[in-house]
Protein backbone atom coordinates (compact mmCIF):
# COMPACT_ATOMS: atom_id res chain seq x y z
CA UNK A 1 0.00 0.00 0.00
CA UNK A 2 1.51 3.42 -1.16
CA UNK A 3 1.16 6.18 1.61
CA UNK A 4 -1.61 7.89 -0.52
CA UNK A 5 -4.01 5.05 -0.58
CA UNK A 6 -3.03 5.08 3.73
CA UNK A 7 -3.86 8.77 4.35
CA UNK A 8 -6.85 9.23 2.17
CA UNK A 9 -9.56 6.27 4.58
CA UNK A 10 -8.17 8.20 7.85
CA UNK A 11 -9.29 11.74 6.34
CA UNK A 12 -12.57 10.21 4.88
CA UNK A 13 -12.85 8.23 8.57
CA UNK A 14 -12.23 11.93 9.78
CA UNK A 15 -15.05 13.58 7.86
CA UNK A 16 -17.62 10.68 8.65
CA UNK A 17 -17.06 11.55 12.22
CA UNK A 18 -17.78 15.00 11.54
CA UNK A 19 -21.03 13.75 9.96
CA UNK A 20 -21.96 11.87 12.97
CA UNK A 21 -21.08 14.25 15.25
CA UNK A 22 -23.51 16.98 13.99
CA UNK A 23 -26.56 15.76 15.53
CA UNK A 24 -25.18 16.11 19.17
CA UNK A 25 -25.73 20.37 18.09
CA UNK A 26 -28.85 20.03 19.21
CA UNK A 27 -28.14 18.74 22.60
CA UNK A 28 -25.16 19.92 23.37
CA UNK A 29 -26.21 23.73 22.21
CA UNK A 30 -28.76 24.10 24.67
CA UNK A 31 -27.00 22.04 27.21
CA UNK A 32 -23.95 24.31 27.48
CA UNK A 33 -25.96 27.27 26.99
CA UNK A 34 -27.94 26.20 30.55
CA UNK A 35 -24.62 25.77 32.32
CA UNK A 36 -24.07 29.21 31.01
CA UNK A 37 -26.58 31.03 32.81
CA UNK A 38 -27.06 28.46 35.82
CA UNK A 39 -22.81 29.18 36.32
CA UNK A 40 -23.71 33.38 36.57
CA UNK A 41 -26.80 32.63 38.46
CA UNK A 42 -24.21 30.79 41.42
CA UNK A 43 -22.42 33.87 41.36
CA UNK A 44 -19.41 32.61 39.08
CA UNK A 45 -17.58 34.89 37.12
CA UNK A 46 -17.45 34.66 32.91
CA UNK A 47 -13.33 33.64 33.53
CA UNK A 48 -14.63 30.86 36.05
CA UNK A 49 -17.61 29.57 33.79
CA UNK A 50 -15.60 29.39 31.21
CA UNK A 51 -13.41 27.52 32.89
CA UNK A 52 -15.23 24.84 33.88
CA UNK A 53 -16.75 24.13 29.91
CA UNK A 54 -13.11 24.11 28.91
CA UNK A 55 -11.26 22.09 31.68
CA UNK A 56 -13.79 19.76 32.67
CA UNK A 57 -15.58 19.85 29.38
CA UNK A 58 -17.71 17.61 31.41
CA UNK A 59 -21.78 18.68 31.74
CA UNK A 60 -23.21 16.59 34.49
CA UNK A 61 -20.40 17.23 36.37
CA UNK A 62 -20.25 21.00 35.88
CA UNK A 63 -23.99 21.08 36.82
CA UNK A 64 -23.42 19.27 40.20
CA UNK A 65 -20.17 21.22 40.99
CA UNK A 66 -21.96 24.36 40.32
CA UNK A 67 -25.31 23.18 42.60
CA UNK A 68 -23.27 22.37 45.21
CA UNK A 69 -21.19 25.35 45.13
CA UNK A 70 -24.39 26.93 45.41
CA UNK A 71 -25.42 25.23 48.23
CA UNK A 72 -22.30 25.99 49.89
CA UNK A 73 -21.38 22.23 50.75
CA UNK A 74 -17.49 21.92 51.61
CA UNK A 75 -14.83 21.61 48.63
CA UNK A 76 -14.14 18.39 49.45
CA UNK A 77 -17.71 17.13 48.75
CA UNK A 78 -17.38 19.50 45.98
CA UNK A 79 -14.94 17.52 44.30
CA UNK A 80 -16.30 14.25 45.18
CA UNK A 81 -19.58 14.40 43.80
CA UNK A 82 -18.23 16.10 40.49
CA UNK A 83 -15.76 13.32 40.09
CA UNK A 84 -18.09 10.35 40.88
CA UNK A 85 -20.62 11.87 38.53
CA UNK A 86 -17.53 11.02 35.91
CA UNK A 87 -16.11 7.76 36.92
CA UNK A 88 -18.19 6.38 34.53
CA UNK A 89 -15.74 7.65 31.79
CA UNK A 90 -13.05 4.83 33.20
CA UNK A 91 -15.07 1.93 32.05
CA UNK A 92 -15.49 4.11 28.44
CA UNK A 93 -11.78 4.78 28.86
CA UNK A 94 -10.83 0.65 29.26
CA UNK A 95 -13.41 -0.02 26.56
CA UNK A 96 -11.35 1.94 24.13
CA UNK A 97 -8.49 0.37 24.81
CA UNK A 98 -8.82 -2.58 22.30
CA UNK A 99 -9.59 0.09 19.79
CA UNK A 100 -7.11 2.76 20.29
CA UNK A 101 -4.46 1.59 22.79
CA UNK A 102 -2.27 1.02 19.56
CA UNK A 103 -2.61 4.82 18.81
CA UNK A 104 0.65 7.08 19.61
CA UNK A 105 0.64 8.45 23.49
CA UNK A 106 -0.11 12.10 22.36
CA UNK A 107 -3.65 10.90 20.30
CA UNK A 108 -4.39 8.85 23.07
CA UNK A 109 -4.19 11.97 25.51
CA UNK A 110 -6.20 14.13 23.25
CA UNK A 111 -8.90 11.21 22.73
CA UNK A 112 -9.21 11.14 26.42
CA UNK A 113 -9.52 14.96 26.86
CA UNK A 114 -12.44 14.71 24.79
CA UNK A 115 -13.97 11.25 25.59
CA UNK A 116 -17.68 12.28 26.64
CA UNK A 117 -20.40 10.40 26.25
CA UNK A 118 -21.18 11.49 22.54
CA UNK A 119 -17.76 11.02 21.25
CA UNK A 120 -17.70 8.01 23.15
CA UNK A 121 -20.73 6.47 22.43
CA UNK A 122 -20.49 6.96 18.77
CA UNK A 123 -17.14 6.03 18.43
CA UNK A 124 -17.62 3.22 19.95
CA UNK A 125 -21.08 2.03 17.81
CA UNK A 126 -19.19 2.81 14.86
CA UNK A 127 -15.96 0.34 15.91
CA UNK A 128 -18.35 -2.41 16.70
CA UNK A 129 -20.13 -2.31 13.24
CA UNK A 130 -16.81 -2.12 11.31
CA UNK A 131 -14.12 -4.06 12.96
CA UNK A 132 -11.90 -3.90 9.69
CA UNK A 133 -11.15 -0.04 10.85
CA UNK A 134 -7.84 0.55 10.58
CA UNK A 135 -6.26 2.40 14.39
CA UNK A 136 -5.63 5.88 12.31
CA UNK A 137 -9.07 5.30 11.03
CA UNK A 138 -10.56 4.77 14.43
CA UNK A 139 -8.45 7.90 15.91
CA UNK A 140 -9.75 10.39 12.82
CA UNK A 141 -13.52 8.90 13.57
CA UNK A 142 -13.16 10.23 17.00
CA UNK A 143 -11.56 13.34 16.17
CA UNK A 144 -13.90 14.20 13.61
CA UNK A 145 -16.99 13.18 16.37
CA UNK A 146 -15.71 15.80 18.71
CA UNK A 147 -15.07 18.60 15.81
CA UNK A 148 -18.87 19.97 15.76
CA UNK A 149 -19.52 19.38 18.94
CA UNK A 150 -16.40 21.08 21.39
CA UNK A 151 -16.27 24.14 19.98
CA UNK A 152 -19.91 24.49 20.19
CA UNK A 153 -19.92 23.18 23.93
CA UNK A 154 -17.81 25.74 24.65
CA UNK A 155 -19.15 28.36 22.51
CA UNK A 156 -22.59 28.18 23.64
CA UNK A 157 -21.53 28.57 27.10
CA UNK A 158 -20.08 31.73 26.35
CA UNK A 159 -23.29 32.60 25.28
CA UNK A 160 -25.46 31.38 28.03
CA UNK A 161 -23.21 33.80 30.30
CA UNK A 162 -23.65 36.78 28.17
CA UNK A 163 -27.25 35.49 27.52
CA UNK A 164 -28.04 35.03 31.23
CA UNK A 165 -31.25 34.81 31.06
CA UNK A 166 -32.96 31.35 31.52
CA UNK A 167 -34.48 29.40 29.01
CA UNK A 168 -38.16 29.28 28.94
CA UNK A 169 -39.27 25.67 30.89
CA UNK A 170 -41.68 25.21 28.53
CA UNK A 171 -38.87 24.21 25.56
CA UNK A 172 -38.38 21.21 28.07
CA UNK A 173 -34.71 21.30 26.64
CA UNK A 174 -34.29 18.49 30.11
CA UNK A 175 -35.72 15.99 27.93
CA UNK A 176 -33.81 16.26 24.90
CA UNK A 177 -30.45 14.63 26.38
CA UNK A 178 -32.38 11.66 27.61
CA UNK A 179 -33.89 11.36 23.94
CA UNK A 180 -30.25 11.78 22.65
CA UNK A 181 -28.76 8.89 24.51
CA UNK A 182 -31.72 6.37 24.31
CA UNK A 183 -31.91 6.81 20.35
CA UNK A 184 -28.29 6.09 20.57
CA UNK A 185 -28.70 2.97 23.17
CA UNK A 186 -31.59 1.81 21.27
CA UNK A 187 -29.67 0.22 17.18
CA UNK A 188 -27.34 -0.96 19.85
CA UNK A 189 -29.44 -3.95 21.42
CA UNK A 190 -27.65 -6.41 18.99
CA UNK A 191 -28.35 -9.45 20.88
CA UNK A 192 -30.12 -11.11 23.92
CA UNK A 193 -27.18 -10.73 26.18
CA UNK A 194 -27.57 -6.67 25.07
CA UNK A 195 -30.70 -6.46 26.38
CA UNK A 196 -30.68 -7.88 29.34
CA UNK A 197 -27.30 -5.42 30.34
CA UNK A 198 -29.69 -2.55 29.59
CA UNK A 199 -32.53 -3.90 31.63
CA UNK A 200 -30.40 -4.61 34.63
CA UNK A 201 -28.74 -1.18 34.41
CA UNK A 202 -32.07 0.65 34.34
CA UNK A 203 -33.48 -1.98 37.45
CA UNK A 204 -30.25 -1.25 39.48
CA UNK A 205 -29.84 2.36 38.95
CA UNK A 206 -33.41 3.08 39.73
CA UNK A 207 -33.30 1.14 42.70
CA UNK A 208 -29.78 2.82 44.12
CA UNK A 209 -31.45 6.33 42.81
CA UNK A 210 -31.02 7.71 46.57
CA UNK A 211 -27.44 6.79 46.50
CA UNK A 212 -24.70 10.05 46.41
CA UNK A 213 -24.55 11.35 43.00
CA UNK A 214 -23.35 8.38 40.59
CA UNK A 215 -22.64 5.85 42.97
CA UNK A 216 -25.61 4.22 42.16
CA UNK A 217 -24.88 4.40 38.05
CA UNK A 218 -21.69 3.11 39.29
CA UNK A 219 -22.53 0.11 40.86
CA UNK A 220 -25.77 -0.68 37.77
CA UNK A 221 -23.03 -0.53 35.19
CA UNK A 222 -21.15 -2.99 36.82
CA UNK A 223 -24.13 -5.34 37.52
CA UNK A 224 -25.18 -4.46 33.85
CA UNK A 225 -21.82 -5.57 32.50
CA UNK A 226 -21.61 -8.51 34.37
CA UNK A 227 -24.94 -9.88 32.97
CA UNK A 228 -24.33 -9.12 29.92
CA UNK A 229 -21.00 -10.87 29.77
CA UNK A 230 -22.31 -13.81 31.66
CA UNK A 231 -25.93 -14.39 29.59
CA UNK A 232 -23.38 -13.87 26.49
CA UNK A 233 -21.30 -17.02 27.82
CA UNK A 234 -24.36 -18.98 28.77
CA UNK A 235 -25.93 -18.64 25.05
CA UNK A 236 -22.56 -19.40 23.69
CA UNK A 237 -22.34 -22.50 25.91
CA UNK A 238 -25.48 -23.54 24.54
CA UNK A 239 -25.34 -23.41 20.84
CA UNK A 240 -22.25 -25.88 21.45
CA UNK B 1 -22.28 31.37 47.78
CA UNK B 2 -19.38 31.79 50.14
CA UNK B 3 -16.28 30.33 48.03
CA UNK B 4 -13.73 32.98 47.51
CA UNK B 5 -12.41 33.16 43.84
CA UNK B 6 -9.68 31.46 44.53
CA UNK B 7 -11.40 28.66 46.44
CA UNK B 8 -13.40 28.01 42.67
CA UNK B 9 -10.48 28.54 40.71
CA UNK B 10 -9.07 25.63 42.91
CA UNK B 11 -12.17 23.45 42.18
CA UNK B 12 -11.74 23.81 38.98
CA UNK B 13 -8.43 22.95 38.43
CA UNK B 14 -8.85 19.65 40.32
CA UNK B 15 -11.90 18.80 38.56
CA UNK B 16 -10.34 19.65 35.04
CA UNK B 17 -7.27 17.60 36.33
CA UNK B 18 -9.05 14.79 38.01
CA UNK B 19 -11.57 14.25 34.97
CA UNK B 20 -8.99 14.20 32.69
CA UNK B 21 -6.72 11.27 34.46
CA UNK B 22 -10.38 9.21 34.49
CA UNK B 23 -11.15 9.45 31.19
CA UNK B 24 -7.08 8.42 30.40
CA UNK B 25 -6.62 6.07 33.23
CA UNK B 26 -6.87 2.86 31.18
CA UNK B 27 -5.75 3.95 27.63
CA UNK B 28 -3.43 6.10 28.37
CA UNK B 29 -1.62 3.27 31.10
CA UNK B 30 -2.64 0.03 29.44
CA UNK B 31 -2.32 1.12 26.15
CA UNK B 32 -1.27 -1.98 23.84
CA UNK B 33 -0.51 -4.42 26.60
CA UNK B 34 -3.11 -7.30 25.96
CA UNK B 35 -6.56 -7.52 28.45
CA UNK B 36 -8.04 -11.18 29.62
CA UNK B 37 -11.02 -12.11 27.10
CA UNK B 38 -13.68 -11.87 30.38
CA UNK B 39 -12.62 -8.54 30.57
CA UNK B 40 -12.92 -7.23 27.11
CA UNK B 41 -16.12 -9.34 26.85
CA UNK B 42 -17.33 -7.36 29.98
CA UNK B 43 -16.48 -3.70 28.23
CA UNK B 44 -18.14 -4.31 25.09
CA UNK B 45 -21.38 -4.31 27.18
CA UNK B 46 -20.18 -0.64 28.32
CA UNK B 47 -22.60 1.80 26.41
CA UNK B 48 -25.52 -0.55 26.97
CA UNK B 49 -24.57 -0.81 30.63
CA UNK B 50 -23.98 2.85 31.54
CA UNK B 51 -26.41 4.69 29.50
CA UNK B 52 -29.62 3.09 30.29
CA UNK B 53 -28.81 3.55 34.17
CA UNK B 54 -28.32 7.27 33.55
CA UNK B 55 -31.05 8.29 31.88
CA UNK B 56 -33.82 5.98 33.31
CA UNK B 57 -34.19 8.14 36.54
CA UNK B 58 -34.18 11.23 34.17
CA UNK B 59 -37.57 9.24 32.51
CA UNK B 60 -39.35 8.52 35.46
CA UNK B 61 -38.61 11.34 37.65
CA UNK B 62 -37.43 14.72 35.63
CA UNK B 63 -35.94 17.10 37.65
CA UNK B 64 -38.24 19.66 35.30
CA UNK B 65 -41.50 18.58 36.85
CA UNK B 66 -40.10 18.73 40.01
CA UNK B 67 -39.46 14.49 40.45
CA UNK B 68 -43.40 13.90 39.36
CA UNK B 69 -43.45 11.11 36.71
CA UNK B 70 -44.96 12.99 33.58
CA UNK B 71 -46.53 10.87 30.50
CA UNK B 72 -45.15 13.18 27.72
CA UNK B 73 -42.01 12.46 29.10
CA UNK B 74 -42.19 8.84 29.15
CA UNK B 75 -43.73 8.13 25.95
CA UNK B 76 -41.71 10.14 24.44
CA UNK B 77 -38.89 8.10 25.68
CA UNK B 78 -40.50 4.80 24.57
CA UNK B 79 -41.44 6.12 21.38
CA UNK B 80 -37.21 6.75 21.12
CA UNK B 81 -36.65 3.04 21.98
CA UNK B 82 -39.07 1.39 20.06
CA UNK B 83 -37.98 3.87 16.85
CA UNK B 84 -34.27 3.56 17.52
CA UNK B 85 -35.15 -0.74 17.85
CA UNK B 86 -37.51 -0.87 15.05
CA UNK B 87 -35.24 1.18 12.18
CA UNK B 88 -31.87 1.07 13.92
CA UNK B 89 -31.50 4.40 13.08
CA UNK B 90 -30.31 7.07 15.86
CA UNK B 91 -31.56 10.19 13.68
CA UNK B 92 -35.14 8.72 13.43
CA UNK B 93 -35.25 7.48 16.74
CA UNK B 94 -34.12 11.44 17.89
CA UNK B 95 -36.62 12.37 15.31
CA UNK B 96 -39.65 9.87 16.79
CA UNK B 97 -38.55 11.50 20.36
CA UNK B 98 -38.46 14.76 19.75
CA UNK B 99 -41.60 14.95 17.83
CA UNK B 100 -43.47 12.81 20.40
CA UNK B 101 -42.47 15.42 23.25
CA UNK B 102 -43.07 18.53 21.08
CA UNK B 103 -46.73 17.37 20.02
CA UNK B 104 -47.90 16.02 23.36
CA UNK B 105 -46.89 19.30 24.84
CA UNK B 106 -48.72 20.88 22.11
CA UNK B 107 -51.37 18.73 22.55
CA UNK B 108 -51.41 18.87 26.67
CA UNK B 109 -51.19 23.06 26.09
CA UNK B 110 -53.76 23.34 23.08
CA UNK B 111 -55.97 21.40 25.39
CA UNK B 112 -55.29 23.20 28.63
CA UNK B 113 -56.25 26.45 26.46
CA UNK B 114 -59.62 25.51 25.44
CA UNK B 115 -60.40 24.50 29.44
Amino acid sequence: MTSSTVKKPAKSAYWVGVRDGLPFILMAAPFALLFGVVAMDAGLSMGQAMGFSVLVIAGASQFAAVQMITENAGIAFVLLAALAVNLRMAMYSASLVPYLGNAPLWQRALVSYLNFDQTYITAVARYETRPEMSVADRVAYFFGVATPITPLWIGMTLVGILAGTAIPDAWALDFIMPIMFLALVAPMMKSVAHVAAAAASVIVALALVDLPSGTGLLIAAAVAMLTGAFVETWKEKRAQ
Amino acid sequence: MTYSSAEIWFIIAVLGIGTFLIRFSFLGLIGNRPMPPFVLRLLRFTPVAVLPGMVAPLVLWPAATGGQPDLIRILAALMTVGVGLWTRNVLWAVFAGVATLYGGMGLTGLLAGLH
